[in-house]
Protein backbone atom coordinates (compact mmCIF):
# COMPACT_ATOMS: atom_id res chain seq x y z
CA UNK A 1 0.00 0.00 0.00
CA UNK A 2 1.52 3.41 -1.48
CA UNK A 3 2.47 5.51 1.78
CA UNK A 4 4.28 9.21 1.70
CA UNK A 5 4.62 12.12 5.04
CA UNK A 6 1.95 14.86 4.20
CA UNK A 7 2.04 18.12 6.26
CA UNK A 8 -0.47 19.54 7.60
CA UNK A 9 -0.83 23.35 9.27
CA UNK A 10 -3.87 22.74 11.43
CA UNK A 11 -5.29 25.91 13.30
CA UNK A 12 -5.43 25.63 16.88
CA UNK A 13 -7.51 27.11 19.76
CA UNK A 14 -7.60 26.86 23.46
CA UNK A 15 -10.24 28.58 25.01
CA UNK A 16 -8.73 28.46 28.05
CA UNK A 17 -4.81 29.67 27.37
CA UNK A 18 -5.35 31.12 23.63
CA UNK A 19 -6.21 35.00 23.07
CA UNK A 20 -6.16 33.99 19.80
CA UNK A 21 -5.82 31.21 17.47
CA UNK A 22 -2.70 30.19 15.82
CA UNK A 23 -1.49 27.26 13.70
CA UNK A 24 0.43 24.06 14.45
CA UNK A 25 2.70 22.12 12.15
CA UNK A 26 2.26 18.31 11.41
CA UNK A 27 4.12 15.90 9.53
CA UNK A 28 1.81 12.42 9.63
CA UNK A 29 2.75 9.05 7.64
CA UNK A 30 -0.43 8.83 5.18
CA UNK A 31 -1.49 6.35 3.14
CA UNK A 32 -2.27 7.24 -0.90
CA UNK A 33 -6.42 6.90 -0.27
CA UNK A 34 -6.90 9.10 2.61
CA UNK A 35 -8.57 11.98 3.09
CA UNK A 36 -7.75 14.91 5.54
CA UNK A 37 -10.16 13.47 7.95
CA UNK A 38 -8.02 10.33 8.00
CA UNK A 39 -4.86 12.52 8.21
CA UNK A 40 -6.41 14.47 11.62
CA UNK A 41 -7.46 10.97 13.07
CA UNK A 42 -3.87 9.61 12.70
CA UNK A 43 -2.64 12.74 14.66
CA UNK A 44 -4.99 12.63 16.74
CA UNK A 45 -3.84 8.63 17.56
CA UNK A 46 -0.28 9.26 17.45
CA UNK A 47 0.89 12.43 17.97
CA UNK A 48 -1.62 14.93 19.34
CA UNK A 49 -4.11 13.43 21.50
CA UNK A 50 -5.88 17.05 22.23
CA UNK A 51 -6.70 18.25 18.48
CA UNK A 52 -10.58 18.92 18.54
CA UNK A 53 -12.62 18.55 15.61
CA UNK A 54 -16.43 17.09 14.58
CA UNK A 55 -16.56 14.14 12.68
CA UNK A 56 -19.42 11.12 12.83
CA UNK A 57 -19.82 8.93 9.69
CA UNK A 58 -16.83 9.40 7.16
CA UNK A 59 -19.09 9.20 3.95
CA UNK A 60 -20.08 12.45 3.17
CA UNK A 61 -23.65 12.32 4.82
CA UNK A 62 -23.71 12.91 8.62
CA UNK A 63 -22.33 16.78 7.51
CA UNK A 64 -20.33 17.31 10.80
CA UNK A 65 -16.57 17.30 9.14
CA UNK A 66 -16.84 20.78 7.35
CA UNK A 67 -13.37 22.81 7.87
CA UNK A 68 -11.87 25.63 5.10
CA UNK A 69 -8.84 23.48 3.69
CA UNK A 70 -6.97 25.66 1.52
CA UNK A 71 -9.28 28.01 2.46
CA UNK A 72 -12.16 26.55 0.65
CA UNK A 73 -14.83 25.14 2.72
CA UNK A 74 -14.95 20.86 1.78
CA UNK A 75 -16.08 18.06 4.18
CA UNK A 76 -12.85 16.76 5.42
CA UNK A 77 -14.00 13.16 5.00
CA UNK A 78 -14.78 14.19 0.93
CA UNK A 79 -11.35 15.81 0.46
CA UNK A 80 -8.66 13.41 -1.02
CA UNK A 81 -4.61 13.97 0.30
CA UNK A 82 -3.88 13.09 -3.10
CA UNK A 83 -5.73 16.08 -4.75
CA UNK A 84 -3.15 18.40 -2.35
CA UNK A 85 0.29 19.48 -2.80
CA UNK A 86 2.96 20.77 -0.13
CA UNK A 87 1.49 22.00 2.95
CA UNK A 88 -2.28 21.88 3.70
CA UNK A 89 -4.00 24.17 5.65
CA UNK A 90 -6.40 23.08 7.44
CA UNK A 91 -9.06 25.95 9.64
CA UNK A 92 -12.60 26.26 11.01
CA UNK A 93 -15.25 26.83 9.14
CA UNK A 94 -14.98 30.43 8.27
CA UNK A 95 -18.04 32.59 9.03
CA UNK A 96 -18.72 30.68 12.46
CA UNK A 97 -17.25 31.50 15.91
CA UNK A 98 -14.08 28.79 17.13
CA UNK A 99 -15.18 26.84 20.09
CA UNK A 100 -11.90 25.31 19.90
CA UNK A 101 -9.65 23.85 17.63
CA UNK A 102 -11.09 23.13 14.46
CA UNK A 103 -14.80 22.94 16.17
CA UNK A 104 -17.13 25.51 15.45
CA UNK A 105 -20.08 26.82 17.14
CA UNK A 106 -23.19 26.44 15.41
CA UNK A 107 -26.00 27.77 17.28
CA UNK A 108 -26.82 30.41 14.91
CA UNK A 109 -27.42 28.09 12.10
CA UNK A 110 -29.34 25.82 14.19
CA UNK A 111 -31.47 29.26 15.72
CA UNK A 112 -32.07 29.81 12.15
CA UNK A 113 -33.12 26.37 10.61
CA UNK A 114 -35.86 26.25 13.51
CA UNK A 115 -37.11 29.63 12.25
CA UNK A 116 -37.89 28.63 8.73
CA UNK A 117 -39.94 25.62 10.14
CA UNK A 118 -38.31 23.26 8.14
CA UNK A 119 -40.98 20.51 8.73
CA UNK A 120 -44.12 19.12 6.79
CA UNK A 121 -46.87 21.17 7.28
CA UNK A 122 -50.07 19.58 6.05
CA UNK A 123 -51.94 21.45 3.79
CA UNK A 124 -54.74 18.98 4.93
CA UNK A 125 -54.90 17.09 8.27
CA UNK A 126 -55.75 13.25 7.82
CA UNK A 127 -56.23 10.84 10.25
CA UNK A 128 -54.35 8.02 10.32
CA UNK A 129 -57.00 5.76 9.37
CA UNK A 130 -57.67 8.36 5.74
CA UNK A 131 -53.75 6.84 5.19
CA UNK A 132 -51.20 7.96 3.64
CA UNK A 133 -50.77 11.71 1.98
CA UNK A 134 -49.35 10.12 -1.61
CA UNK A 135 -47.55 12.62 -4.39
CA UNK A 136 -46.45 11.91 -7.54
CA UNK A 137 -43.04 11.32 -8.72
CA UNK A 138 -43.19 14.77 -10.57
CA UNK A 139 -44.16 16.31 -7.72
CA UNK A 140 -41.34 14.34 -5.67
CA UNK A 141 -38.98 15.60 -8.27
CA UNK A 142 -39.75 19.82 -7.45
CA UNK A 143 -38.18 19.57 -4.79
CA UNK A 144 -36.30 16.32 -4.52
CA UNK A 145 -32.88 18.54 -5.11
CA UNK A 146 -33.34 20.54 -1.96
CA UNK A 147 -34.02 17.65 0.51
CA UNK A 148 -30.81 16.26 -0.44
CA UNK A 149 -28.78 19.32 2.39
CA UNK A 150 -27.05 17.30 4.52
CA UNK A 151 -26.56 20.91 6.63
CA UNK A 152 -22.71 20.75 6.30
CA UNK A 153 -22.71 24.84 6.74
CA UNK A 154 -20.49 24.31 3.83
CA UNK A 155 -22.47 27.26 1.96
CA UNK A 156 -22.50 29.98 5.18
CA UNK A 157 -18.79 29.29 5.17
CA UNK A 158 -18.77 30.30 1.47
CA UNK A 159 -20.93 32.72 1.61
CA UNK A 160 -19.71 36.44 1.87
CA UNK A 161 -23.09 37.77 2.69
CA UNK A 162 -23.37 35.74 5.68
CA UNK A 163 -19.69 37.10 6.69
CA UNK A 164 -20.76 40.20 6.42
CA UNK A 165 -24.60 40.54 7.24
CA UNK A 166 -24.58 37.77 10.04
CA UNK A 167 -28.66 38.18 10.56
CA UNK A 168 -28.81 36.66 7.14
CA UNK A 169 -31.10 33.60 7.63
CA UNK A 170 -28.70 32.04 4.87
CA UNK A 171 -28.37 29.80 2.15
CA UNK A 172 -29.11 26.47 3.75
CA UNK A 173 -31.80 27.21 5.94
CA UNK A 174 -33.90 29.56 3.50
CA UNK A 175 -33.48 26.21 0.80
CA UNK A 176 -35.09 24.03 3.19
CA UNK A 177 -37.85 26.15 3.87
CA UNK A 178 -37.96 26.10 -0.48
CA UNK A 179 -38.13 22.70 -0.14
CA UNK A 180 -41.47 22.24 1.78
CA UNK A 181 -42.63 25.17 0.42
CA UNK A 182 -42.27 23.26 -3.35
CA UNK A 183 -43.84 19.79 -1.48
CA UNK A 184 -47.40 19.32 -2.97
CA UNK A 185 -48.59 17.92 0.41
CA UNK A 186 -47.30 21.20 2.47
CA UNK A 187 -49.50 23.71 3.68
CA UNK A 188 -46.72 25.68 6.12
CA UNK A 189 -45.18 28.43 2.84
CA UNK A 190 -47.28 31.43 4.24
CA UNK A 191 -45.63 30.88 7.77
CA UNK A 192 -42.25 30.27 6.20
CA UNK A 193 -42.51 33.67 4.05
CA UNK A 194 -42.63 35.34 7.20
CA UNK A 195 -39.57 34.70 7.67
CA UNK A 196 -37.20 33.99 4.24
CA UNK A 197 -39.39 36.90 2.12
CA UNK A 198 -37.88 39.25 4.43
CA UNK A 199 -35.00 41.63 4.02
CA UNK A 200 -32.58 39.41 6.53
CA UNK A 201 -34.38 36.52 4.51
CA UNK A 202 -33.82 36.16 0.16
CA UNK A 203 -33.16 39.92 0.11
CA UNK A 204 -30.31 39.83 1.49
CA UNK A 205 -28.81 37.53 -1.00
CA UNK A 206 -27.07 39.00 -3.81
CA UNK A 207 -26.62 35.96 -5.69
CA UNK A 208 -22.80 35.60 -5.26
CA UNK A 209 -23.71 31.78 -6.29
CA UNK A 210 -20.38 30.91 -3.86
CA UNK A 211 -23.05 28.53 -2.02
CA UNK A 212 -23.59 25.89 -4.83
CA UNK A 213 -20.21 26.03 -6.05
CA UNK A 214 -19.00 24.45 -2.49
CA UNK A 215 -22.34 22.56 -1.58
CA UNK A 216 -20.93 18.65 -1.55
CA UNK A 217 -24.50 16.89 -2.08
CA UNK A 218 -25.33 19.40 -5.37
CA UNK A 219 -28.39 20.93 -4.04
CA UNK A 220 -28.10 24.72 -5.24
CA UNK A 221 -28.67 26.66 -2.37
CA UNK A 222 -28.28 29.78 -4.86
CA UNK A 223 -30.75 28.80 -7.47
CA UNK A 224 -33.45 28.19 -4.28
CA UNK A 225 -32.63 31.47 -3.23
CA UNK A 226 -33.58 32.86 -6.43
CA UNK A 227 -36.74 30.77 -7.07
CA UNK A 228 -37.76 32.24 -3.79
CA UNK A 229 -36.98 35.68 -4.69
CA UNK A 230 -38.95 35.34 -8.35
CA UNK A 231 -42.06 33.80 -6.40
CA UNK A 232 -42.17 36.31 -3.99
CA UNK A 233 -42.30 38.89 -6.41
CA UNK A 234 -44.83 37.43 -7.97
CA UNK A 235 -46.62 37.51 -4.63
CA UNK A 236 -46.10 41.15 -4.31
CA UNK A 237 -47.53 41.99 -7.88
CA UNK A 238 -50.72 39.16 -7.36
CA UNK A 239 -51.04 41.29 -3.62
CA UNK A 240 -50.75 45.19 -5.27
CA UNK A 241 -52.31 44.59 -8.64
CA UNK A 242 -55.03 41.85 -8.29
CA UNK A 243 -57.77 42.36 -6.30
CA UNK A 244 -58.22 39.79 -3.98
CA UNK A 245 -55.07 38.35 -4.91
CA UNK A 246 -53.05 37.81 -1.36
CA UNK A 247 -51.64 35.00 -1.33
CA UNK A 248 -53.20 31.96 0.98
CA UNK B 1 -15.01 25.01 32.08
CA UNK B 2 -16.01 28.62 30.32
CA UNK B 3 -16.91 29.03 27.08
CA UNK B 4 -14.99 31.89 25.01
CA UNK B 5 -15.74 31.61 21.57
CA UNK B 6 -13.61 33.43 19.12
CA UNK B 7 -14.85 35.32 16.41
CA UNK B 8 -12.56 35.79 13.52
CA UNK B 9 -12.26 39.50 12.25
CA UNK B 10 -14.06 40.22 8.74
CA UNK B 11 -12.71 42.64 6.35
CA UNK B 12 -15.94 45.05 5.45
CA UNK B 13 -13.43 46.39 2.12
CA UNK B 14 -10.96 43.76 0.70
CA UNK B 15 -13.07 40.61 1.23
CA UNK B 16 -13.61 39.92 -2.46
CA UNK B 17 -9.67 39.59 -2.96
CA UNK B 18 -10.26 36.58 -1.34
CA UNK B 19 -11.29 33.96 -3.92
CA UNK B 20 -11.53 34.37 -7.47
CA UNK B 21 -15.04 33.49 -7.38
CA UNK B 22 -16.12 36.79 -5.43
CA UNK B 23 -13.92 38.84 -7.94
CA UNK B 24 -15.89 37.47 -10.70
CA UNK B 25 -19.42 38.48 -8.97
CA UNK B 26 -17.83 41.48 -8.08
CA UNK B 27 -16.79 42.03 -12.05
CA UNK B 28 -20.49 41.02 -12.69
CA UNK B 29 -21.66 44.15 -10.35
CA UNK B 30 -19.30 46.51 -10.73
CA UNK B 31 -20.59 46.61 -14.77
CA UNK B 32 -23.96 48.61 -13.23
CA UNK B 33 -21.92 51.61 -12.92
CA UNK B 34 -21.73 51.34 -16.47
CA UNK B 35 -25.48 50.48 -17.41
CA UNK B 36 -26.00 53.20 -14.82
CA UNK B 37 -23.93 55.70 -16.96
CA UNK B 38 -25.78 54.48 -19.76
CA UNK B 39 -29.17 55.04 -18.43
CA UNK B 40 -27.78 58.76 -17.49
CA UNK B 41 -27.06 59.89 -21.32
CA UNK B 42 -29.99 58.45 -22.33
CA UNK B 43 -31.69 60.72 -20.02
CA UNK B 44 -29.17 63.53 -21.27
CA UNK B 45 -30.24 62.68 -25.00
CA UNK B 46 -33.79 63.08 -24.83
CA UNK B 47 -33.39 66.24 -22.88
CA UNK B 48 -31.30 67.45 -26.40
CA UNK B 49 -34.20 65.88 -27.86
CA UNK B 50 -36.87 68.26 -26.26
CA UNK B 51 -35.03 71.18 -27.06
CA UNK B 52 -34.98 70.76 -31.03
CA UNK B 53 -33.32 69.08 -34.24
CA UNK B 54 -29.86 71.77 -34.00
CA UNK B 55 -29.05 70.94 -29.98
CA UNK B 56 -29.98 67.16 -30.23
CA UNK B 57 -27.20 67.33 -33.94
CA UNK B 58 -24.78 68.86 -31.93
CA UNK B 59 -25.12 66.48 -28.57
CA UNK B 60 -24.85 63.67 -31.70
CA UNK B 61 -21.81 65.12 -32.93
CA UNK B 62 -20.28 65.61 -29.61
CA UNK B 63 -20.69 61.54 -29.26
CA UNK B 64 -18.49 61.13 -32.22
CA UNK B 65 -15.00 62.33 -30.55
CA UNK B 66 -12.05 59.88 -29.63
CA UNK B 67 -13.02 60.09 -25.62
CA UNK B 68 -17.30 59.52 -26.41
CA UNK B 69 -16.44 57.11 -28.89
CA UNK B 70 -14.05 55.08 -25.69
CA UNK B 71 -16.54 55.85 -23.21
CA UNK B 72 -19.31 54.49 -25.51
CA UNK B 73 -17.07 51.34 -26.21
CA UNK B 74 -16.26 50.70 -22.93
CA UNK B 75 -20.09 50.90 -21.97
CA UNK B 76 -21.00 48.57 -24.56
CA UNK B 77 -17.90 45.60 -23.26
CA UNK B 78 -19.83 46.20 -19.54
CA UNK B 79 -22.82 45.98 -21.06
CA UNK B 80 -22.51 42.86 -22.69
CA UNK B 81 -20.77 41.40 -19.43
CA UNK B 82 -23.14 42.35 -17.46
CA UNK B 83 -26.05 41.07 -19.73
CA UNK B 84 -24.21 37.55 -20.41
CA UNK B 85 -23.13 37.03 -16.80
CA UNK B 86 -27.02 37.44 -15.99
CA UNK B 87 -28.00 34.80 -18.57
CA UNK B 88 -25.93 32.39 -17.65
CA UNK B 89 -27.37 31.82 -14.48
CA UNK B 90 -31.01 32.27 -15.43
CA UNK B 91 -32.09 28.58 -15.32
CA UNK B 92 -31.46 28.99 -11.14
CA UNK B 93 -33.93 31.16 -11.13
CA UNK B 94 -36.46 29.90 -13.85
CA UNK B 95 -36.06 26.06 -14.05
CA UNK B 96 -38.94 24.67 -16.09
CA UNK B 97 -39.90 21.19 -14.73
CA UNK B 98 -41.40 18.79 -17.78
CA UNK B 99 -42.74 15.79 -15.93
CA UNK B 100 -40.44 14.07 -13.45
CA UNK B 101 -37.58 15.68 -15.86
CA UNK B 102 -35.79 19.61 -15.84
CA UNK B 103 -35.70 21.16 -18.99
CA UNK B 104 -31.40 21.99 -19.60
CA UNK B 105 -30.01 24.81 -18.28
CA UNK B 106 -28.92 25.52 -21.97
CA UNK B 107 -31.98 25.73 -23.37
CA UNK B 108 -33.16 29.05 -21.33
CA UNK B 109 -29.57 30.34 -21.45
CA UNK B 110 -30.31 29.83 -25.08
CA UNK B 111 -33.28 31.51 -25.25
CA UNK B 112 -32.35 34.98 -23.76
CA UNK B 113 -30.04 34.81 -26.45
CA UNK B 114 -32.37 34.72 -29.20
CA UNK B 115 -34.59 37.46 -27.71
CA UNK B 116 -31.56 39.49 -27.33
CA UNK B 117 -30.40 38.98 -30.74
CA UNK B 118 -34.40 39.33 -32.04
CA UNK B 119 -35.03 42.58 -29.58
CA UNK B 120 -31.50 44.12 -31.35
CA UNK B 121 -32.56 43.07 -34.65
CA UNK B 122 -35.75 45.11 -33.72
CA UNK B 123 -34.19 48.32 -32.40
CA UNK B 124 -32.03 48.36 -35.50
CA UNK B 125 -34.55 48.05 -37.83
CA UNK B 126 -36.47 50.81 -36.16
CA UNK B 127 -33.47 52.72 -36.32
CA UNK B 128 -33.40 52.38 -39.83
CA UNK B 129 -29.91 51.18 -39.59
CA UNK B 130 -30.96 47.26 -41.07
Amino acid sequence: MKERMVQLEVMRYNPEVDAEPHFQHYEVMCQEEWVVLDALNAIKESIDPTLSYRWSCHMAVCGSCGMMINGEPKLSCHAFLRHYEGVIRVEPLANFPIERDLVTVADDFMDKLKRVKPYLIPKDEKSLEQGEYKQTPAQLMKYRQFSMCINCMLCYAACPEYALQPQFIGPAAITLAHRYNQDSRDGGRLARQEVIATNEGVWECSFVGACSEVCPKAVDPAGALQQVKVASTLDWFKEHLIPGGEPK
Amino acid sequence: MSRKPFVRPVSKTGWYFKHPRYLRYMSREVTCIFIGALALLMVVALERLSQGPAVFDSFLAALTGPWSTLGLLLILVFAVHNATSWFNVTPKALPVQLGEEFLAGKYIVGAHYVVWGLTTLAVLWFAGVV
